[in-house]
């Protein structure tokens, strides 16, 4: 039997409910799919309120992604069944593969619209990173898109360049954060933009002696360096608030606030359903039009 | 006159002993994490290979992206001038070079002297270079030897949606789920590579002949892909591409060593 190799990169998976909505009560029951390409997350929303959602990791195809994190929201509900949902749109990366969907908005205007949601009208920058790709939205207090950038050529910055890392220095990825904080001094940032050259060089620091948590510190701090030239490009405006995965790894984003001087809002809410948020809302609103499905 | 060239590389260092424009002797060792260690050998190796001393040696011409570590060379010579001045020792009518090693890419437009006239360089990222085939072939399971060859068996295109490595191993390992043959998911990897060296060459203009040199100039694969890909008939490829920039090295030696 082949011997199994501990997978630091797997983050944890979740489900949840708000179990103070009942969603009998509900006129309208929109549903969110983002199938990005490293997570997928199903948020349900009763009446434009999130009652349910779910958050795993992406399978080798979109479709069947969609339809298991479908089902993941579904389970945390008070049985609700599927036929309830009156409308279901999809954004992401795999939006175009999902099957029951009734049509699709791009993933920058659902990131916009869920951060509005999660961090309230006050939000004006929008930071989203994810598996593949660093999104900084510009945004109105409506949550309308005023103006975005995107990187989803290259690796360095993203979720995707950190699960790599946390499997080559075996730190499992929800401890990388705080372990980049235990050191001496702050390292010089690893000087290799992409992220097979930085591996390389990580592991030429390892023989140099550095430790692993110097090591991570150092490739935190280059990847909030890059993210941060991204930033500056389209200028952050208060206030700034950061979505996907990455928000959740301090190494990162503690460094980042740093150098813009400027503090990210907290939140509640789990980070990386911000895309199916905005998907959610956007049903809302199309049934409120009189669009949704017949019950 | 006899000369020596060193190419210290991100994965290998190469020797080469060069006496009036003959190469005599070749050798190569792994270049690791000490750069002078790799340099000391490589040349020790290529000078007892060759039956010819140090004290015999007029110039000693260093290249490569370690080189500037090593204090064993007489002449420091830049990587393009390098490889200009090796496809012109080749092929005296080459007017482009391409280099592919396994950290970089570049290219150069070569005067008929041999010097550089214009030239591109990527050693930032690693789409367009060895280590973008070295990671593809880890994903495929195929030893880096044969992925080439295992090309040039398939007639399909499938285009790579990814440029970056890391997102094209991803890509990789979907299309092994998805149960395409070995073959074209090789070939589509060669395709992609060949499209960010030609993208290359074309800022520099396609002026014929055009030599491509290098460790991935070793590769079938992605020779006959950047062949198909610039639309020329034929490429000119020395034996051994691997040595091309030490032979360089010692090609400029002859000409500035002391």
């Amino acid at each position: 039997m082949a011997e199994e190799k501990p997978e630091f990169w797997r983050w944890q998976e979740s489900n949840w409910v708000n179990p103070e909505i009942d969603w009998t009560k509900a006129e309208f029951i929109t549903v969110g799919i983002d199938v990005g390409s490293v997570s997928s997350q199903a948020v349900i929303m009763a009446d434009g309120e999130v009652y349910a959602y779910g958050n795993m990791r992406t399978g080798s195809d979109s479709p069947s992604s969609a339809e298991n994190v479908l089902k993941f929201a579904l389970d945390a509900t008070n049985n609700m069944p599927r036929e309830r949902i009156n409308y279901a749109i999809g954004t992401g990366y795999g939006r175009v593969n999902i099957p029951f969907s009734d049509r699709t908005v791009t993933e920058i205007a659902c990131h916009a619209r869920g951060a509005h949601y999660i961090y309230g009208n006050q939000v004006r920058t929008v930071l989203d990173v994810g598996g593949q790709d660093i999104k900084v939205i510009r945004c109105d207090d409506k949550g309308k898109v005023t103006n975005f950038l995107m990187n989803d050529k290259c690796a360095a910055g993203t979720g995707r360049g950190m699960e790599v890392f946390a499997d080559l220095l075996s730190v499992p990825i929800g401890a990388v954060g705080d372990r980049s904080f235990e050191i001496g001094a702050e390292p010089r940032p690893v000087s290799s933009m992409c992220v097979v050259y930085a591996k390389s060089e990580a592991t030429g620091l390892l023989r140099k002696g550095w430790k692993v948590n110097e090591v991570l510190a150092a490739y935190c701090s280059a990847m909030s360096e890059r993210i941060y030239f991204l930033l500056e490009r389209v200028g952050v405006e208060a206030e700034f608030a950061v979505t996907g995965g990455l928000a959740k790894n301090r190494g990162v984003i503690d460094r980042l606030k740093k150098r813009i001087g400027m503090e990210p809002m907290k939140t509640k809410w789990d980070t990386q359903i911000a895309g199916a948020v905005g998907a959610a809302l956007f049903g809302y609103a199309l049934c409120r039009k009189g669009k949704g499905r017949h019950r | 006159m006899i000369t020596a060239g060193i190419d210290c590389g991100a994965k290998y260092t190469k020797a080469v002993i060069l006496e009036d424009g003959q190469i005599v002797s070749r050798s190569l060792a792994l270049t690791g994490f000490d750069q002078s260690e790799a340099v000391k050998q490589a040349l020790e190796k290529a000078l007892n290979d060759a039956g010819i001393s140090r004290n015999q040696v007029t110039a000693v011409g260093g290249t490569g992206s370690g080189i500037r570590l090593i204090s064993d060379t007489d002449v420091e010579v830049n990587d393009v001038k390098a490889i200009a001045a090796a496809a012109n020792l080749f092929f005296p009518n080459s007017h482009t070079v391409a280099d592919v090693g396994a950290e970089h890419g570049r290219a150069a437009k070569v005067d008929e002297a041999g010097n550089v006239v214009d030239f591109a360089i990527n050693e930032k990222c690693a789409a367009g270079t060895g280590a973008f085939i070295e990671a593809m072939a880890r994903a495929l399971e195929t030893p880096l030897e044969q992925i080439g060859a295992l090309a040039l068996t398939s007639d399909k295109s499938i285009p790579m949606n990814a440029q970056c490595t890391i997102f094209a191993e991803s890509e990789v390992v979907g299309l092994i789920h998805a149960g395409t043959p070995k073959a074209d998911i090789s070939k589509a990897i060669h395709d992609a590579i060949a499209s960010r060296i030609v993208s290359m060459i074309r800022r520099i203009g396609v002026n014929p002949d055009i030599v491509i040199v290098g460790g991935v100039a070793q590769n079938p694969g992605f020779l006959d892909a950047v062949r198909r890909e610039l639309g020329v008939d034929h490429l000119f490829v020395p034996d051994q591409p691997e040595y091309a920039a030490a032979v360089g090295a010692a090609v400029v030696a002859a000409k500035e060593g002391k």
